[in-house]
């Protein structure tokens, strides 16, 4: 029957695009490789040169493998991040990946919280501009949107500091919790607010959302621009089909028209471009995690790059290359579940 | 087919539906499009009028404004009466409510009218539950099937998704979703311009018999005179915006009144179903018409009165209604020597311009 039919192609269709995985990695790594070379001087030298001798410098570049040929670093670089071996720190001799996991848990609830809040703004935002194009409410709300993705993340996030901290000077505004939190709750996720959880925590939980608050909101508000202007056009799109003046024709009331057809069917590309703004988001959290001392990946990020150090600058990046590849395989997949003409 | 029939609708006599100076226009930048100029018929129950003329003469505009399916900018004027209600003056919550159980459309593009999103089934559920909130999911499903096997399509297709259909059944699925509610009226827009010939003529062959099965009055556009002599019992030729000649399709093909009928006639002796812009010169400018007959810089028999009066519609006997002064003078009109006068290639140039 049909229906089978349509399951088994979704299979199909699911293994092809992880397969699809495989190109798309090797483009990414190539270029984070490329960028990383082009920067002029020698890492080690740059990293810890002038702290060390120079026999034990030429030490660590041999240990680094730098004093081989190009195409070699290059074989040598990709067969490690196969095996998920990002490399060691030069400057504090750390494994990457241990980098990752220790900071890996604030920028996930930072990035999650962000996109939360982005949903909840952003739909029915972009829903209501797109239905009422040319109005009052568009304009307004047209506007908001180029403002939230055009403003810099640190001048919101200052604004929102300064706001806060006149008018509610207890409320928190830099870190993700306060120093009793930290140190109460054990470790088990690396991620603070779930391992909070676990303790039965509460004013812990409690604690590390008001923390949250305004670097989500200073995130968040970044992606909710991107959203608007998507859906909004998209529903005004998707408002022009022919299927949503077929079902005016059937008498669907208009409210329901917008609903079960328009936005529905506006969801779709969204979804995609959505998942394209993995790389924006993550670069939004660098720069939103360094305003707020969010002991994050991108803080971390940030402080080796100060540092120098190209390894764990490597090591990170290759990271977030890893996370946009992926997550851009789960959005293809959830596109698939949500639209059956992608599965052929 | 009997579970389907609305047992307690009330016979009524009468015209299904009747427009008597029915106008549409749009807004635009240029100022006024007159789509739709002042037309009047009527239509019987389970009647089928074809609609024909060259693209862009207003036969979707006028399709779409009986229904009330107009875009925004637009506005209707005149009288239009559907079952005795007058719809120009019902609230817009009112008519709604008519599209769908008692108006319907089926239209051009098949492949691009069902959600895609939505199985078939969402389709016949959601037109079914609006118009009557009472059924149960059974019975909305049997319906549903009910109408789906008079249209060919198996039941266990009913949960495909639309993109599973080939063209032709997805017109069918269209047909079925405009019929299932039984409507009174059903506007049918060049409902096999995208289908090939053998599926055509299946189409065509469902749309004839629908009066047998529902009583329907259907409206059907077409650029195919063919079609027309085939299922059609009356026959409206449009032109800018006006009903140029209307009458019963075998009188107005083989006597046409109208020098325009007369020439869509001739540039279609070949059966082709393509566009019909085979007349000499293009269709007028719908912002600013010709002066009198709107046809007179096109027309081979025009006189002086063609460009400075507008021709009477007049009924020919039978019906057969035509709007032409050529056709006036020939059955007896007496008109002045001056206005007589045929109407001179470089006068027809001048009067464009005027
Ligand atoms: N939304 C609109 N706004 C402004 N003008 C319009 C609009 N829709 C149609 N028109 C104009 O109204 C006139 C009639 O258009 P309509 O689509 O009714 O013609 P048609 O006879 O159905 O043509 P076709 O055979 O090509 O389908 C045309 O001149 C067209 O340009
Ligand atoms: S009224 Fe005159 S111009 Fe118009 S169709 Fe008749 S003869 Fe031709
Ligand atoms: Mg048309």
């Amino acid at each position: 029957m049909s229906s089978s039919a349509g399951s088994g192609s979704l299979a199909r269709y699911i293994l092809v695009r992880i397969i699809l995985v495989i190109p798309m990695m090797l483009i990414l790594l190539t270029v984070v490789f490329l960028l990383l070379r082009v920067a002029p001087g020698d890492p080690v030298s740059a990293s810890v040169g002038g702290r060390l001798p120079p026999a034990i410098l030429a030490q660590k570049r041999a240990a680094l493998g730098l004093d081989q040929p190009l195409y070699q670093q290059y074989l040598e670089y990709l067969g490690h991040v196969v095996r998920f071996n990002f490399g060691t720190t030069i400057s504090d001799n750390q494994p990457v990946l241990s980098v990752i996991r220790d900071k890996g848990g604030a920028t996930l609830t930072l990035t999650v919280g962000a996109f939360l809040i982005a949903l909840v703004l952003g739909l029915p935002l972009g829903r209501l501009a797109g239905r009422y194009r040319d109005s009052g409410a568009d304009a307004v709300i047209r506007i908001f949107g180029i403002v939230t993705y055009a403003a810099p993340i640190f001048w919101v996030g200052v604004l929102l500091v300064a706001f806060v901290a006149a008018h509610f000077p207890s409320w928190p505004t830099y870190g993700i919790a306060s120093a009793q939190t930290t140190f109460v709750v054990p470790t088990h996720t690396h991620i603070l607010i779930v391992d909070s959880i676990i303790a039965n925590y509460w004013s812990g939980v409690f604690d590390i959302l008001k923390h949250c608050v305004l670097p989500c909101i200073t995130l968040g508000l970044l992606i909710t621009g991107v959203i608007i202007r998507l859906v909004r056009v998209n529903v005004i799109q998707a408002l022009k089909g022919d299927y949503v003046e077929a079902a005016r024709a059937r008498g669907v009331p208009e409210g329901r028209v917008v609903r079960k057809h328009a936005f529905r069917n506006a969801l779709v590309p969204v979804i995609t471009v959505i998942g394209l703004q993995v790389a924006l988001t993550l670069s939004g959290a660098v720069l939103t995690e360094t305003t707020f001392n969010w002991p994050g990946v991108g803080t971390a990020l940030v402080n080796y790059l100060n540092e120098r150090d190209y390894t764990a600058v490597q090591g990170l990046v290759t990271f977030f290359a890893v996370v946009v590849v992926i997550v851009s395989l789960l959005v293809d997949i959830l596109n698939a579940l949500v639209d059956p003409r992608v599965r052929y | 087919m009997t579970e389907l029939r609305d047992v307690g609708a009330p016979v009524i006599e009468g015209p299904v539906l009747e427009a008597r100076d029915f106008r549409v226009w749009y807004a635009t930048d240029r100022g006024p499009v007159r789509a739709v100029d002042g037309v009047s018929f009527s239509l019987r129950r389970g009647e089928i009028l074809g609609l024909v003329g060259e693209s862009g003469c207003g036969k979707s505009t006028l399709g779409r404004g009986l229904i009330g399916l107009l875009p925004d900018g637009s506005s209707r004027d005149g009288e239009l009466e559907f079952e005795g209600r007058d719809m120009l003056a019902l609230p817009g919550r009112e008519q709604r409510a008519l599209r769908g159980s008692d108006l319907g459309m089926i239209f051009q593009e098949p492949l691009t009218r069902l959600n895609p999103l939505m199985r078939i089934s969402g389709h016949f559920e959601e037109t079914l539950r609006i118009h009557r909130p009472e059924l149960s999911k059974e019975e909305v499903e049997q319906q549903a099937l009910a109408i789906l096997r008079l249209m060919g399509i198996p039941p266990t297709r009913y949960h495909a998704y639309p993109h599973e259909f080939s063209g032709g059944m997805r017109q069918r699925l269209m047909i079925a979703l405009a019929l299932v509610l039984r409507p009174a009226f059903v506007v049918a827009d060049e409902p096999t311009t995208a289908l090939d010939v053998l599926v055509e003529a299946q189409i065509i062959r469902i749309l004839h018999d629908l009066r047998t099965e529902f009583e329907t009055a259907l409206l059907l556009i077409t650029h195919n005179l063919g079609i027309i002599a085939e299922a059609c019992d009356r026959v409206a030729v449009m032109y800018a915006g006006e009903i140029v000649e209307i009458g019963d399709a075998k009188a107005v093909f083989s006597h046409p009144k109208h020098p325009y009928t007369r020439e869509l006639l001739r540039s279609t002796i070949s059966l082709s179903t393509t566009g019909l812009n085979y007349i000499d010169g293009a269709p007028p400018d719908l912002v600013e018409p010709p002066s009198g007959c709107h046809f007179h810089p096109r027309c081979p028999d025009a006189m002086q009165i063609c460009a400075a009066r507008h021709p009477v519609d007049r009924d020919h006997g039978d019906g057969h209604r035509a709007a032409c002064w050529a056709t006036d003078l020939a059955e007896g009109l007496t008109l002045d020597e001056s206005d007589r006068a045929p109407l001179e290639r470089e006068e027809i140039a001048v009067a464009d311009e005027a």
